[in-house]
C-alpha cells in the first residue's frame, strides 16, 4: 500500500462524507460549503488519474464558477437576515431504501465486471494534446459547444431579467 | 484489493451516484435539486476519466469530461435563472409547492 493508494483513499473519504453532507444537512448553506469539498475531492481524483487539465478545469469552473452561482441562488431566494436556512426533506424512507439498493447494485456492477484493463503511457502533461484534440478531432463539438455557452448566456440573463 | 485500480474509482463515482439520486428525490428547495445534479455529473465525469486512464484511450475520455463540465456550467445558469424567476412570481422555491406553471 503505497503512497498513491493512501492518498487515494484520503480524497474518497473526503469526497464520499462531503457528499452525504451535502445531501443530509438541514441548512442549505451547510450544504453548498461541503459541495466545495465534494468538488476538491473529485479534483483530487483527477490529479490521481493523470489528468491535470481537467482537475484546474474542475477546480475553476465548479468551485469558482458554479458553486458560487448556486451559493448566490440561495442568498438571493432566502432572507439572508433569517440565520437559520432550512430546507425540508420528502420521502426520506423509500428514497433512502431505493438509493442503497442502487448502489449495491451498481457497486456490484463495477467489481462483478471483468474491464479490459490496458494503461497506457501517462503523458507528463495533458494540455498541449488535449488542446490538439480539440482543435482538430473535435473542433465542430468545440465550436457548438461555444455558441451554447453563448446561447446560455443570452438565455439565462433573459429568464432572470423578465420584466413585469 | 488494497492496491488502487480501476475498480475503486468505479465504486467511488457509483456512491456519489447514488448520494445525487438521494439529493434529488428527497430534497424539497429547488437549488438542492441542482447540487443532487451536481453530484451525478460529477460521478460521470469521474468514470470518463477513470476509463480513459485504464482503458489506453489515450486522451479522448478527459476531452469528454471537459464537455461535460461546460454543459454543467451552462446547466447550472439556465436552472438558476429559472429559480430566481419562480421566487419572484411565487415567492417560494420549494419543488414540491410549485406546481402551476404561471400564476
Amino acid at each position: 500500500m503505497g503512497l498513491y493508494d493512501i492518498i487515494f483513499y484520503l480524497f474518497a473519504l473526503v469526497t464520499v462524507s462531503s457528499a452525504v453532507v451535502v445531501v443530509s444537512a438541514k441548512n442549505i448553506i451547510y450544504s453548498a460549503f461541503s459541495l466545495l469539498f465534494t468538488l476538491f475531492g473529485v479534483a483530487g481524483m483527477y490529479v490521481l488519474l493523470g489528468s491535470d487539465f481537467i482537475a484546474i478545469v474542475q477546480l475553476m469552473v465548479y468551485v469558482g464558477g458554479i458553486l458560487i452561482l448556486l451559493i448566490f441562488g440561495v442568498m438571493l431566494t432566502n432572507k439572508v437576515t433569517n440565520v437559520e436556512i432550512k430546507s425540508g426533506s420528502i420521502q426520506l424512507l423509500p428514497a433512502l431504501i431505493g438509493v442503497v439498493v442502487l448502489a449495491v447494485l451498481l457497486i456490484m456492477l463495477m467489481t462483478n465486471t471483468n474491464w479490459h484493463i490496458q494503461p497506457g503511457v501517462i503523458p507528463q502533461t495533458t494540455t498541449k494534446e488535449l488542446g490538439k484534440l480539440l482543435l482538430t478531432d473535435y473542433v465542430l463539438v468545440f465550436e457548438l459547444l461555444g455558441i451554447l455557452l453563448l446561447i446560455a448566456l443570452v438565455g439565462a440573463a433573459s429568464i432572470a431579467r423578465r420584466e413585469e | 484489493m488494497l492496491q488502487v485500480g480501476l475498480q475503486h474509482f468505479l465504486i467511488v463515482s457509483s456512491i456519489l451516484f447514488a448520494l445525487g439520486i438521494y439529493g434529488i428525490v428527497t430534497r424539497k428547495n429547488a437549488i438542492m435539486v441542482l447540487m443532487g445534479i451536481e453530484l451525478m455529473l460529477n460521478s460521470a465525469n469521474i468514470n470518463f476519466v477513470a476509463f480513459a486512464r485504464y482503458g489506453n484511450f489515450g486522451l479522448h475520455g478527459q476531452i469528454y469530461a471537459l464537455f461535460v463540465i461546460i454543459l454543467a456550467a451552462a446547466e447550472a445558469a439556465i436552472a438558476l435563472a429559472i429559480v430566481l424567476n419562480l421566487y419572484k412570481t411565487f415567492a417560494k422555491i420549494n419543488v414540491d409547492e410549485v406546481n402551476n406553471l404561471k400564476e
